[in-house]
């Protein structure tokens, strides 16, 4: 029965504060699973909320993740202030990765963020300004 | 109320003064025996008087037996005064404990099944991805537990050198924790347990400590060997592998930290993760007498004097997983949390309800109304199982509220009736 409602939630994910980064996508997972939606579902926004998650972590200022579920499926907006991304197209390819010196020391940048968004979300939508920030709208069916 | 902020899965409520254990929520961790100041728990165990239906009766202590004695007490006098308190026979797990060893090193070397590897032999971690981690119910290795393997092993023994049936036989273990008791009841990947019942090693523990003082002593029994000795305490385990990256964890936090990272996508390098519930191992199970930090110290020597002779031919061994001996070849089910409802759109529903009875809640998580915390009491109205009234603070409000009604009422009331109460009032009766 589809009553129209929508569950909606809001987090701030604050830039360079490795300490909490991944704590919205655990907070998330904790949500969907009081929704009672399915576990394969849920992996699949974990992964893909997460990886959006740490990229604002690494590369930005500051950003706005925005979750929406209805019964027919859910949505995460990410809105970050930060540099932007100069050529998306370079961005999703596999491997590629801005990662500092550091960050890699750490265990990240093998440049599989973007596409593992891409993978885990049934409509990916990403847009930027250069010295502005990003914008990515991922969608996920329930079924 | 210690009880109710000790569960790592606020699966107890207080009501009309006792504890209501929520059943879909419980994973057998133990903490709630552990705290209670007036025992209100008891862990589903056995006695003695349960086993006197047997003909033949083994006893299987865990390994963390052997810890819990003197520093100069060796193992195999521990198993030679077993048989002098009440059982039949007795049977050394730490060896079955080598075994699983050298089965996991065949599964990491030979399995392509996803990475990381969990370890099941701690109940309350199954019962733990079961409830909470579904997705990670494919990370637990399909293998038998030690005590289960010792059980099959020791009754074959029995049977073979006494000619006795196999229901004649009692194959009880010496458990440090009641979560053990879970697996018994509901073994993962299999119908029946090996095993027939089990005492806490606390209730062992008296009997065996005075049988030790009265040792005639050695019967010639060999002494207790192998790598098996270190499984007790944490990272016992990932010291008898070799598997390249490979971890140990304890507690429940962190394990369920470690546990989100793997479902975000993480980790995927290790390849073994060695979980426990108690933060020490199981030595630091709620049924243990001894302190497990001494425990672990005991356990640490042992293994350095006998630790590094072998008690199974590891050639064997490897041959026996590839027969599938250790395999086990079903699938531990889900056993998720219920939902808000069944149906998203009404879960949606109840969901803005519950952040909204949440709201009028004071957010201190006081335990006064019987829930661990605000937010479980507010999905508990939401759920029909409390009323809001239950909250201290929200009737304080109310009250308040009304009282405020009441004292408005009252001035009304006697400004109508040109009154004021506690004045000498000549102009009152002036205007009338």
């Amino acid at each position: 029965m589809d009553t129209g409602e929508t569950f909606s939630d809001s987090f701030t994910i604050q830039g360079r504060n490795f300490l909490d980064a991944g704590q919205v996508s655990t907070e998330i997972k904790s949500e969907l699973k009081d929704l009672g939606i399915d576990p394969a579902v849920i992996r699949r926004v974990a992964i893909a909320t997460y990886e959006a998650e740490m990229n604002v972590v690494m590369y930005a200022d500051q950003a706005r993740l925005t979750l929406r579920v209805t019964s027919q499926a859910i949505r995460v907006t990410v809105d970050d202030r930060g540099p932007g991304i100069p050529d998306i197209g370079l961005a999703m390819q596999e491997g590629y990765s801005t990662a500092t010196h550091e960050m890699r020391e750490m265990g990240f940048g093998a440049g599989m963020g973007l596409p593992n968004i891409k993978k885990n979300a049934d409509d990916f939508r990403i847009t930027s300004t250069v010295g502005r920030g990003t914008t990515l709208e991922i969608r996920i069916d329930i079924n | 109320m210690r009880c109710l902020r000790i569960c790592p899965t606020q699966a107890l409520r207080a009501r009309n003064g006792k504890a209501l254990l929520l059943k879909d929520r419980c994973i057998d961790c133990g903490e709630c025996v552990r705290v209670c100041p007036n025992h209100a728990f008891i862990p589903q165990t056995n006695s003695f008087s349960d086993f006197s239906k047997f003909k033949h009766t083994i006893a299987l202590p865990s390994p963390v037996f052997y810890s819990q004695f003197g520093r100069d007490v060796r193992p195999a006098a521990i198993l030679n005064a077993l048989k002098t308190v009440g059982f039949d026979d007795v049977y050394d797990v730490a060896c079955a404990s080598e075994s699983v060893s050298i089965a996991i090193q065949e599964y990491l070397d030979s399995d392509e099944s996803p990475r990381p590897v969990i370890s099941p032999f701690c109940p309350t971690i199954v019962r733990l991805v079961q409830v909470r981690y579904p997705n990670l119910l494919d990370n637990l290795i399909p293998i038998d537990s030690p005590m289960e393997l010792a059980a099959r092993e020791a009754k074959r023994l029995a049977m073979h050198e006494r000619g006795l049936r196999e229901l004649e036989i009692g194959a009880i273990y010496l458990t440090p924790c009641p979560s053990k008791m879970t697996a018994l009841q509901h073994p993962p990947r299999k119908k029946h347990s090996f095993l027939d019942g089990m005492i806490p090693i606390s209730q062992v523990y008296p009997l065996v400590m005075r049988a030790l003082a009265h040792a005639a002593g050695e019967d010639g029994r060999p002494d207790v060997r192998g790598l098996g000795l270190g499984w007790p305490i944490l990272g016992g385990q990932v010291a008898s592998l070799k598997a390249e990256e490979r971890i140990a964890i304890a507690g429940l936090t962190d394990v369920m930290r470690v546990f989100d990272e793997i479902e975000n996508g993480k980790l995927k390098d290790i390849q073994y993760i060695e979980c426990h519930s108690c933060p020490t191992g199981c030595v630091g199970g709620s049924l243990t007498v001894e302190n497990p930090y001494i425990a672990r110290g005991r356990v640490l020597r042992l293994v350095e004097k006998y630790g590094s002779e072998p008690c199974q031919d590891r050639q064997k061994v490897r041959e026996l997983y590839h027969k599938n001996f250790f395999s086990l070849l079903g699938t531990i089910p889900p056993s998720p949390v219920q939902p808000l409802d069944d149906d998203i759109s009404r879960a949606i529903h109840k969901m803005h309800r519950r952040n909204q009875i949440y709201e009028m809640l004071p957010k201190i998580d006081c335990g006064a109304c019987g829930a661990p915390t605000c937010m479980t009491f507010a999905a508990d109205v939401v759920k029909g199982d409390a009323e809001t009234d239950e909250c201290v603070f929200v009737t304080m409000k109310t009250l308040e509220a009304k009282s405020k009604n009441l004292l408005d009422t009252i001035e009304k009331q006697s400004k109508k009736l040109r009154i004021n109460p506690g004045r000498h009032d000549h102009e009152a009766s002036a205007s009338r």
